[in-house]
């Protein structure tokens, strides 16, 4: 494991882009002298001060796994939220927050793991999967990946265009609310049945990453459980909300 | 000294001296786990606490209701920000279950169901800090939260009330757990903020 020896100092980023990626998803590359790089699946502590000295704090996954001194994070709007909609909204580039981490060393990908992987997310729960998805086409990785991704609706999947294009990863799009025109699958919740149609596609005794909001993970973690997947097998990354 | 974030407001929160540093309230009862949830049924659950000398002190579900059940009312603090206020649990205290166990040790392992484990200083589990919980607000706790029985030590951050827990091991040591492992910090006191090693 990597021992992450300063992770209790908080340090100055500056936001250096900001690009919409649904209506109510945008990414922010921010730049931290001294970051020095993140594990793919690690998180950060995001701080906000106000003027009066007021300050919020909020965990976000990493979307990159690179070594040096950026990292990118994605944000979903919570309606109502405190912190999402002035990340998603309001921040411009040149604007500054504090971060610390990287946080977490259960839920990461290494690129010496060769076991078969199985990520699933849901929302902005495809943030650290995405970071594992780059992390295994940077390093050249064999091992066999594949994603199932479950958004409301097309226009709400999250580095849409990045994944359609990866190498070396399968993706199982799942629409919950409204699919494609002409989609073989009518929108739904994942099931059961969704997950076993890909161990009928020859994809074996996995390693899982499953990561999005509270309900979704308990019920995948509980569906693959259920179908035959051994538990200790299965990384979670529940990111609070429903 | 912190950087100020250009037109963050923020929002104007309740403030409330139950809160220690860095939390915020929550209503909800959210749930934060390693991986799925463990479904153990009470015919097979046991707990043990084992002793340097190899001993084992062991409860199966009827033998651990016999015991005086308490009614516990207690603000618990998630390391990921929440706390909760005046939370109602039922349960067993590790007073009682200690009660006849010999050991010199002064640190505990705490082993669950799915392979978790905790390391706590065996004085913050003594002396009406701690319980073996399998109530919630009057009902039989719910296996996302950890039934049917968990730790529950309100002075530490939550990660430390090991849900589904299965045994208590002695210790010489302080040997991190799970996720002291993982980044976590060794002891975990929300009002000192002790979040991350
Ligand atoms: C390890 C970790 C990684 C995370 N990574 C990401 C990420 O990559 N992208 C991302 O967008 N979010 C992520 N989150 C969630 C994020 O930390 C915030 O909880 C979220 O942005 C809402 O914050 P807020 O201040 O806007 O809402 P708050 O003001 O905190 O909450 C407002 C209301 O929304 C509810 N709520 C809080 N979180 C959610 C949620 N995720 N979904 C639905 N309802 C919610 C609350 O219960 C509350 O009722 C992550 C959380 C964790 C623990």
């Amino acid at each position: 494991m990597r021992r992450t020896g300063h992770v209790d100092v908080w340090k100055t980023a500056t936001v250096v882009s900001a690009t919409q990626l649904t209506p109510s998803g945008r990414s922010l590359v921010l730049d931290v002298p001294g970051w020095g790089g993140n594990l793919a699946g690690q998180h950060a502590d995001v701080r906000l001060t106000a003027p009066d000295g007021y300050q919020a704090v909020r965990s976000y996954s990493i979307a990159s796994a690179d070594a040096g001194d950026r990292l990118e994070i994605a944000v979903d709007r919570v309606p109502d939220g405190e912190v999402s909609p002035f990340l998603v909204d309001a921040i411009e580039v040149g604007d500054q927050v504090e971060v610390r981490g990287p946080l977490g060393g259960w839920f990461v990908w290494r690129p010496e793991e060769t076991e078969p992987v199985l990520l699933v997310g849901g929302g902005s729960g495809i943030v650290p999967l995405m970071a594992m998805v780059r992390a295994h086409e940077a390093s050249g990785s064999t091992a066999p990946f594949r994603l199932v991704y479950s958004v409301r609706s097309p226009e709400d999947a999250f580095f849409a265009e990045e994944l359609s294009a990866a190498t070396g990863v399968e993706v199982t799009w799942i629409y919950t609310r409204r699919a494609p025109d002409g989609w073989p699958r009518p929108a739904g919740r994942l099931a059961a049945a969704d997950l076993q149609a890909l161990e009928a596609a020859g994809v074996e005794a996995p390693s899982v990453f499953a990561c999005g909001p509270t309900g979704f993970v308990e019920a995948v973690a509980d569906t693959l459980v259920t179908i035959g997947h051994d538990p200790a097998r299965i990384k979670t990354e529940r990111f609070g909300g429903a | 000294m912190a950087v100020f974030t250009r037109g963050f407001g923020g929002r104007a929160r309740e403030q409330d001296d139950r809160l220690p540093p860095g939390q915020f309230l929550t209503e909800d009862f959210p749930v934060l786990s390693a991986g799925p949830t463990p479904r153990i049924d009470t015919d097979e659950w046991e707990f043990q606490i084992r002793t340097e000398a190899g001993e084992t002190h062991r409860w199966d579900w009827d033998a651990l209701q016999a015991l005086q059940q308490d009614d516990i009312t207690r603000d618990i603090h998630c390391v990921t920000r929440w706390t909760k206020l005046g939370t109602s649990w039922q349960g067993v205290s590790l007073d009682t279950l200690f009660a006849d166990v010999e050991s010199s040790y002064d640190f505990v392992m705490a082993h669950s169901y799915g392979g978790y484990t905790t390391n706590i200083p065996l004085e913050d589990l003594l002396d009406g800090k701690a319980w073996i919980a399998t109530g919630f607000n009057g009902e039989p706790l719910e296996a996302e939260h950890g039934g049917p029985a968990r730790l529950l030590i309100p002075h530490l951050y939550f990660w430390k009330s090991a849900k589904w827990v299965r045994g208590l091991v002695m210790q010489q040591d302080d040997e991190p757990g799970f996720w002291e492992q993982n980044g976590y910090h060794a002891y975990g006191d929300p009002w000192l903020e002790q979040r991350y090693s």
